[in-house]
């Protein structure tokens, strides 16, 4: 009995205690990115913005929250029931477990794993099915349209995402996200791979179906693309998906190319700050820059964003990977050699 | 240890039962979906046998790439199920039989299988141990050090294949308007608006 408590029962509920403490705060972070995101909006529109509910408007998301769970979910009866529930739960879940390999800090990792870039491409990867499930699954034209778009659209720009993680791992030579930052001491990647950070950023916008590229949901011309016909939960589990992905892709962002926990400089006041501080200010700052981009830009054309994935975007970081490659090897660089 | 072994059969269980949806299932969308949860588990196995970067590229190239394309493709299908049931006695028996001849072989191949020296020499210690280096590592130095030209052959066939694709499907459209960026780009004021002065009732 006693060798089943320390061998099973108190593993298993510290890592349940690790995980409610990854994903309790990444909610919280979900909740309040929509609120960021609407005054941020807000002001780049010269409004206000929610301010009403709360001060400043803080319980706004929670009113949001709640006026979702109370609606009526709607189930069409020409969808495919089984497919068209189990799209949105897909969608959040794969938001959620790509967090186990991220590290917070020097060892605050749930699962350090060596293969962790890699399972993060692998998680953000799978996205797509929960989108083109549900664009098939609704039984709509409009949500089939968006749904066929998404999956065009996540495919091409994963290959140009493969390639810069390509050439960040010829900087490191280990596929340990922890050591991907540790290699990050000297200088942060996104100064030497500045070109490589520009495309992993335009892409990650892509896909996370973000504007300029949120054709999927290009209300203007598909309603509301694959998530037409859903409504309440479903709807909201959507949402949440979408802006837990949008943190996932700004940590990826900040671990690949902005040094993660590490400070921008290893010196006295910088240094005093915790290491998960520095990761949170820079997922932050990644994130305004996706409400900016959507501030900012009109939506791309269908055409326009193939041809920048495929003509544009995976030429030049395959370009981009050769020369790094041969600047490695020809000034006798390449880690682990 | 037990955990393991439960994870085994667990995946194992979703993998054979999946395979069998794939093949059994109603409808070609569903079939596609257990092949993707066939996929999933087969790479839950590999990694119960620490082959971790095998596991990740399974997920990513069938999972996230082939299987997608899959789906767009028969997700567009228009499939009449009535029509697809009638053929089902009539093609049943030939199937069957190239079933059987493929079991025939397996099991010849598999009781006379025996390779050459050379081959076997090479399949007895083709990396390190995994106990001491890591499984990407391992299989970069095989096939980027010891199989290098092997590997950019493989690599040449699968270009000579997609230059065939696109050569079958290729189609010359005679008038189509393409856009060109660069020459929108380029345009000035003064090529495409003229400033005029219009006398009072005039016109131009």
């Amino acid at each position: 009995m006693a060798e089943f408590l320390t061998g099973y029962a108190w593993p298993t509920i510290l890592i349940v205690l690790e995980i409610l403490a990854i994903i309790v705060p990444l909610l919280v972070g979900v909740a309040y990115l929509t609120y960021a995101e609407r005054r941020v909006l807000g002001a780049i529109h010269l409004r206000i913005g929610p301010n009403v509910v709360g001060p400043w408007g803080l319980l706004q998301p929670l009113a949001d929250g709640l006026k979702l769970a109370t609606k009526e979910p709607i189930i069409p009866s020409g969808s495919s029931k089984v497919i068209f529930l189990m799209a949105p739960m897909l969608t959040f879940l794969l938001a959620l477990v790509a967090w186990a390999v991220i590290p917070f800090n020097k060892g605050w990792v749930l699962a350090n794993v060596n293969v962790g870039v890699l399972y993060l491409f692998a998680i953000s990867s799978l996205g797509v099915y929960g989108i083109i499930m549900a664009g098939w699954a609704s039984n709509s034209k409009y949500a089939f349209l968006g749904g066929l778009r998404s999956a065009a659209q996540m495919v091409s720009y994963e290959v140009s995402i493969g390639l810069v993680i390509i050439t960040v791992l010829l900087c490191v030579g280990s596929m340990n996200l922890s050591d991907i930052v540790e290699a990050q001491r000297k200088v942060w990647f996104c100064l030497p791979l500045l070109p490589m950070f520009v495309v992993f950023f335009i892409s990650a916008l892509a896909e996370t179906n973000r504007p300029p590229f949120d054709l999927p949901e290009g209300e203007s011309e598909l309603v509301g693309g694959f998530n037409v016909e859903y409504s309440s939960m479903p709807f909201a589990l959507f949402f949440l998906g979408e802006y837990a992905n949008m943190i996932l892709m700004s940590g990826m962002t900040s671990i690949l190319f902005l040094g993660g926990w590490l400070p921008p400089a290893d010196i006295a006041p910088l240094n005093w700050i915790p290491g998960v501080v520095w990761f949170a200010l820079k997922i932050a700052f990644v994130l305004f820059l996706f409400l900016w981009v959507r501030g900012t830009l009109p939506r791309y054309r269908y055409d326009q964003l193939m041809r920048l994935g495929w003509k544009i975007f995976l030429p030049f970081s395959l370009i981009w990977v050769i020369l790094t490659a041969g600047f490695l090897v020809a000034f006798d660089l390449l880690p682990n050699a | 240890m037990i955990i393991q072994a439960l994870a085994f059969y667990l995946f194992a269980a979703v993998t054979v039962l999946s395979g069998a949806m794939v093949i059994t299932a109603r409808n070609p969308v569903h079939s596609v979906l257990f092949l993707v949860l066939a996929f999933f588990s087969a790479a839950g196995l590999f990694l119960l046998i620490g082959a971790e970067f095998v596991a990740m590229i399974l997920v990513i190239v069938y999972v996230g790439a082939v299987a997608v394309l899959f789906l767009f493709v028969v997700m567009m299908l228009d499939i009449d199920f009535a029509e697809l049931r009638t053929g089902l006695l009539r093609y049943a028996p030939i199937g069957a039989l190239v079933g059987i001849v493929l079991l025939i072989e397996l099991v010849v191949a598999l009781v006379s299988w025996k390779g050459a020296s050379e081959a076997t020499a090479n399949l007895a210690v083709p990396t390190p141990p995994a106990s001491t280096t890591q499984n990407a590592v391992a299989i970069g130095e095989l096939i980027y050090t010891h199989y290098a030209y092997l590997f950019q052959a493989a690599g040449l066939v699968l270009l000579v294949a997609m230059i065939g694709a696109i050569a079958l499907t290729l189609r010359q459209r005679p008038g189509v308007r393409r856009q060109k960026i660069a020459n929108q780009n380029a345009v000035q004021p003064a090529d495409v608006a003229e400033v005029r002065k219009v006398a009072s009732r005039g016109g131009i």
